[in-house]
């Protein structure tokens, strides 16, 4: 079974050929077969392999599947090989699984769009990008799922292209995250030239004996490898694109950018852990990175008013529970907290576009209200991811990751990312539940159809199934391949913190449905006090990022290619060209056409040379 | 008899050579012109001449031939010019002529 | 011997051109692409005959395929030819554009077509000629000889933009700086031949004999300096740059496919064959100058890229932006950077050959190419923005494609020699983006224009940019083949930097710079 992994990948790629080259030609219901059924097929393999790799373990756990030698150029050779081991088999079965369930709801959410068969194509390119990345044993294989999955994200944020929006939107994300990976690329060069390869396994086995703790080099490095990350995870500073990303549609951001590509950034720093842990400052910083982000999103999160937007940015912060847990070095904690915040913020994305549809495209929490009763398995979908995301104790997979996170982050003597962490969890529980009390309590501000059929409630109902303590009870295989964090097995202390968290959490509900439930007059006040109003419009613009980074370096580009736009240095030549142009029309004067003038000049350049021959 | 003197000789050239650019720089008649242009043929050939007689060698006497038919070449150009003009512009006037200013 | 036919072909296919119009109006065309055809099989078969594990590049082995008659022997000129790696891929290069460019001209070009096609294969036939030349007079006799064909097939069959310059302007623009920075280089050449005759008593123009040429640090300079000048006009490397918009806006879409396709590589194959290994000392103490030239064609011509409005303009500026890749590449002397140049070389040959060649189909279909008056063409065709879109992206370095493959080999391979550089230089990867997705959305999305269907792609247009789509594929999954043709020459390369003490790490060290900006 493993001797097929190839076809993980294989299976969505043809779907992407067969989709990219049949359109027009094929029906809607065959694309949707083809589309979904890669991934189902690829879901399939994906099971067999990882059962296989784990009930007959190799010595270090992980099959290693060639492909072909990419090229050979002197010491650098870089090749296509697979590799499985207990992460990429985490994330191929939250890339498939996840995904498959994703492909089958937008069968129905695409359903009657022009561009169904081109959107399928795109979804499917971009599952076969993302295990590329996840799958490759080598950081270039790896760069190649990476701008592979960039270049996805890019055309389905931009799907509906009439709207000159979105394609701004896709802009945006893709020249971003370019950003971060343009560091990644040079972290890339510097780490060959100081190891010689790019091979993981390679690597990451010669580096403890090239590189002194905390040298500059393997420093360097880091940070850069962390630039890529958080491009990638839009994480401070390069987190704006992400909420302009929501313009795509809704299983675009359920799939890349709640579930599978934006936490691309944290297997990455998973994936180069001996290096980060080479560069303690580095990975000191991948968790300040993730604290700070955290509360920034969730204080932002407080005030949107967009759902998808919300739920963006509370993507955002979660992604920031996993830098956080990075850095605090609970490594297994943050995969974990990968897959269950896949599970329940593809619900929430799921059920969201469901209640968006149902509402004719609407996305504006405040003009929906009351929906719980129209649709019942939206609701039930977000009271059971949202609670996920708050981490409701007990009941929720998300609780038993994010309590991990806290508990190891304290274990581990890093107070100030404990409680950021714990703050943040705070603001979660306030702002999922401002949008669960406004969208589905309270008055009925719209007329709203539910969804039917199958492919609508299945992966709902597996997704919500997922987000309960049984998603918490998966236990990812990675012991092989990542360390056991700080505080494994804490017994007492351990469970104070669960209960600290879990009250939290609680505590952010209950103060939710007090400020939300209702008339809402308190917030309304707030809103127009003194203080509440700017701080609310400096919240609501995301802390100004976007301000600053437009005048920093979009105003100064547009000025430049605007003001040279003909050219200065052609100008400059042409000049030159023009010069002797001028000059020519001052000689041309000369020639009158006159002999007698011709004559003169003659007989005085005759009598000029003569001089200058006698004088010298 | 005393042979005269080379300073004389060619201080007459010189003053005939001048006299003949003069006349090309100030007259626009195309005859006079070329008769100007004669004029300082002959004072170069007057200035071989002498020069010659002053080394006793015949170079200058033949460099005076050679001028003579140059001058007669010349003269049946220019006055074939000379046609030319008076046929195209009906006048003898050179300035007329100044098509060919850039 | 076969070397002597893979230039004459294209020389005698575009006399046959010439006269066969008079027979009929589409014949011409079946007989350039049959001689095009032929010079692509000559070359493939040389490619699967040869063993190109030897070249002279470096002045040590010999190349894999040689031909040699004396021409004027008093002045040590002969008529002779030889091939290694490198000179194969640029000339299957040629063969394959020049293909190209016959096929994509078919419905364009409508008056003098068997003129029309002399030009173009006499273009080609002199490419051909200065990748395989031996001799230095025969160089330069090749060098001159592509410039006239181009200068006509610009000045008789180019578009002129209303408002814009015209194309005899823009003609006359291309041949005056090519041409005078042409004599710079026959300066350079003679000199050279004279310091050589000087030094050694024989009177020769043999590239193998002129190497290792027993010189003075200041005349090897200046010397390199020459020829350097030549190379950088055709490159082109900013701030000799701009004769290329101009001539790419104003050409037939075969004149840009040929101009961005081949002629540029010309000068960065001369570049690697002449400049660096007759004059390995003074390349080596240029190195840091002309690599931060580099990096400023790559910024430069990316940011000027983005303002374009013309669509072949902006073409034309992202070309001197991918050929600063090219420069920073072969100045900085390692083995991944070389080879990273060869791969870019022929990608960026692919790319925009075919994003001129779309150019070109969307004029036809448009009647305009200003990329204001574009927009929403994604819903009015549907074959030709997906293939755009596919271009663009390899214009923009996505992996698995060919451009990424050069890019990234050539900054790799640049790091170790120059890390400041490279830095500035992977900016270019931002900027790339930034205009590539641009041009994406000015053209293909956003609302359309109106909603009448286009004309899509026919069988021969569809046939020509798959072929290139699959090349690029190709070359971006699988580059082994190419690599392996062109280790022998790049190796050589890399020998000559390494014995002159090329150590890139002086190229950060802004003092060098200065000082050797300053030299000799």
């Amino acid at each position: 079974m493993l001797n097929l992994l190839f076809l993980v990948f294989l299976s969505p790629l043809l779907g992407f050929l067969i989709l990219s080259l049949g359109r027009g030609r094929i029906s809607q219901n065959l694309a949707g077969v083809i589309g979904v059924g890669s991934i189902g097929i690829s879901a399939l393999v994906t099971l067999g392999c990882g059962i296989q790799l784990l009930t007959h373990p190799s010595a270090d756990g992980a099959y290693t599947q060639l492909l072909w030698q990419w090229m050979q150029v002197g010491s650098f050779n870089p090749r296509f090989a697979l590799r499985l081991d207990g992460l990429s088999l985490t994330m191929c079965g939250v890339i498939t699984g996840v995904g498959f369930l994703i492909h089958l709801f937008a069968s129905w959410y695409m359903r009657g769009d022009e561009g169904f068969t081109r959107f399928f194509s795109y979804m499917n390119l971009f599952v076969a990008s993302m295990l590329f990345l996840v799958l490759g044993d080598n950081l270039l294989f790896l760069y190649f799922g990476w701008e592979g999955v960039g270049l996805c994200s890019y055309l389905l944020i931009g799907f509906w292209y009439q709207d000159p929006a979105n394609g701004s939107a896709a802009r945006k994300a893709f020249i971003v995250t370019r950003v971060g990976d343009t560091f990644m690329a040079i972290g890339l060069f510097l780490l060959f030239r100081e190891l010689g390869t790019l091979d993981i396994q390679q690597a990451m086995a010669t580096a403890p004996g090239h590189f002194e703790v905390g040298s500059k080099t393997v420093t360097a490095i880091a940070f850069l490898l962390l630039g890529g990350a958080v491009g990638k995870s839009a994480q401070l500073p390069l987190q704006t694109w992400l909420p302009d990303a929501m313009a795509g549609p809704t299983p675009v951001s359920a799939l890349i950018h709640a579930a599978t590509m934006v936490t691309a950034g944290v297997y990455l720093i998973a994936r180069t852990r001996v290096l980060f842990e080479l560069a303690p400052l580095a990975l000191h910083w991948v968790g300040i990175v993730g604290a700070a982000t955290l509360l920034l999103a969730g204080f932002t999160a407080l005030v949107q008013t967009d759902i998808k937007r919300i739920l963006a940015y509370s993507t955002m912060s979660q992604i920031g529970y996993m830098f956080l847990a990075l850095g605090a070095g609970a490594w297994q904690a943050a995969i974990f907290h990968l897959m269950t915040h896949a599970f329940f913020k593809a619900l929430l994305f799921l059920s969201a576009g469901a209640v968006i549809l149902a509402c004719h495209h609407e996305q504006d929490i405040f003009k929906m209200g009351g929906l719980r009763k129209k649709l019942p398995l939206p609701f039930w979908s977000f009271i059971v991811g949202g609670s996920a995301l708050c981490a409701v104790p007990y009941l929720t997979a998300g609780f038993y990751s994010k309590d991990e996170i806290l508990w190891q982050a304290f274990a581990g003597g890093h107070i100030d990312l404990f409680l950021a962490g714990l703050f943040g969890a705070f603001l979660t529980s306030i702002y999922t539940f401002r949008l669960i009390f406004t969208v589905f309590f309270g008055k009925e501000h719209s007329a709203a159809h539910s969804g039917h059929g199958i492919s609508y409630t299945l992966p709902l109902a597996v997704l919500l199934l997922l987000s309960t303590f049984v998603g918490g009870m998966i236990h990812p295989p990675l012991s092989l391949v990542l360390p056991a964090g700080p505080g494994e097995g804490g017994g007492e202390m351990e469970h104070k913190i669960a209960l600290l968290s879990g009250t939290v959490a609680i505590l952010g509900i209950a103060l939710a449905g007090l400020l939300f439930l209702g008339d809402r007059r308190f917030v309304k006040w707030l809103n127009n006090s003194a203080l509440g109003e700017p701080l609310g419009r400096f919240f609501g613009a995301a802390f100004g990022f976007d301000w600053l980074y437009d005048k920093l370096f979009v105003r100064p580009f547009l000025w430049f290619v605007r003001v040279n736009a003909s050219d200065y240095l052609d100008r400059g030549i042409m000049a030159a060209a023009g010069s002797l142009q001028s000059l020519n029309g001052e000689l041309t004067k000369t020639q009158t056409g006159r002999i007698r003038w011709y004559a003169a000049s003659v007989a005085a350049g005759a009598v000029l040379v003569i001089a200058v021959a006698a004088l010298t | 008899m005393t042979p005269v003197p080379l300073e004389h000789s060619l201080l007459l050239a010189g003053t005939l050579f001048s006299l003949g650019l003069l006349g090309i720089l100030v007259r626009r008649n195309i005859l006079f012109v070329l008769m100007s242009i004669e004029v300082m043929m002959n004072a170069a050939a007057l200035a071989f001449v002498s020069a010659g007689s002053r080394w006793a060698q015949p170079d200058g006497q033949i460099m005076f031939i050679l001028i003579l038919t140059l001058a007669a070449a010349e003269a049946s150009v220019g006055l074939a010019l000379l046609l030319q003009l008076h046929r195209r512009f009906k006048t003898l006037d050179t300035d007329a002529a100044s098509e060919m200013k850039g | 011997m076969i070397l002597i036919w893979l230039f004459m072909v294209p020389f005698i296919g575009g006399l046959l051109c010439w006269q066969i119009e008079r027979f009929g109006l589409t014949l011409p065309r079946w007989v350039a692409l049959g001689t095009m055809f032929i010079v692509l099989m000559l070359s493939l078969l040389l490619w699967h005959t040869g063993d190109y594990s030897q070249t002279l590049l470096g002045g040590h082995g010999h190349w894999v395929e040689e031909f040699s008659v004396p021409w004027i022997p008093r002045l040590g000129i002969s008529f002779s030819f030889g091939l290694d790696g490198l000179s194969l891929l640029m000339v299957v290069l040629t063969g394959l554009l020049g293909l190209m460019a016959v096929a994509c001209s078919w419905k364009e070009i409508a008056r003098n077509v068997g003129f029309f096609h002399l030009n173009l294969m006499w273009n080609l036939g002199g490419v051909i000629g200065v990748f395989l030349a031996t001799d230095l007079f025969l160089y330069f006799f090749f060098w001159e000889m592509m410039l006239v064909p181009m200068f006509f097939l610009i000045a008789l069959w180019g578009h002129n933009i209303p408002g814009g310059t015209s194309r005899v302007f823009a003609a006359t623009k291309f041949f005056l700086f090519t041409q005078a920075s042409g004599l710079i280089m026959l300066v350079s050449i003679l000199s050279l031949v004279f310091v050589h005759y000087r030094a050694t008593g024989t009177l020769t123009f043999a590239y193998g004999d002129l190497l290792h040429t027993p010189m003075s640090a200041a005349t090897e300079y200046w010397l390199m300096l020459g020829f350097f000048v030549a190379f950088a006009v055709k490159l082109p490397v900013v701030p000799f740059h701009s004769w290329l918009p101009d001539a790419h806006s104003q050409a037939p879409t075969a004149g840009s496919v040929d101009l961005a396709g081949v002629l540029l590589k010309t000068a960065a194959y001369s570049l690697l064959r002449f400049a660096v290994p007759l004059f390995p000392h003074a390349s080596a103490s240029f190195a840091p100058v002309a690599m931060w030239l580099g990096v400023l064609g790559i910024i430069y011509g990316a940011l000027l890229a983005f303002s374009q409005n013309d669509v072949k303009r902006m073409v034309a500026y992202t070309s001197i932006s991918h050929m600063g890749f090219v420069l920073v590449g072969i100045y900085s002397g390692t083995e991944q950077a070389l080879q990273g140049v060869v791969i870019q070389m022929l990608a960026h040959g692919l790319s925009a050959g075919a994003l001129f060649i779309l150019c070109g189909e969307i004029q036809e279909r448009l009647h305009t190419r200003d990329l204001r008056e574009m927009g929403g063409l994604w819903s009015r065709f549907s074959y030709l923005p997906p293939i755009a879109l596919f271009f663009a992206v390899a214009s923009l370095g996505l992996p698995g494609l060919g451009n990424f493959v050069g890019e990234f080999l050539i900054l790799l391979g640049s790091y170790k020699a120059a890390p400041v550089v490279t830095v500035f230089a992977a900016s270019g990867l931002i900027l790339a983006a930034v205009y590539s997705l641009m041009l994406v959305q000015r053209a293909f999305l956003g609302k359309a224009k109106s909603d009448e269907k286009l004309r899509d792609l026919n069988a021969r247009e569809v046939v020509t940019l798959v072929t290139l789509m699959a090349l690029l594929v190709g070359l971006g999954l699988y580059p082994q083949p190419v690599l392996d043709i062109s280790r022998a020459p790049m190796a050589a390369v890399q020998e000559i930097y390494q014995t002159v003490g090329h150590s890139g790490t002086v190229a950060a060290d802004t003092a060098t710079i200065i000082t050797t900006a300053g030299a000799p």
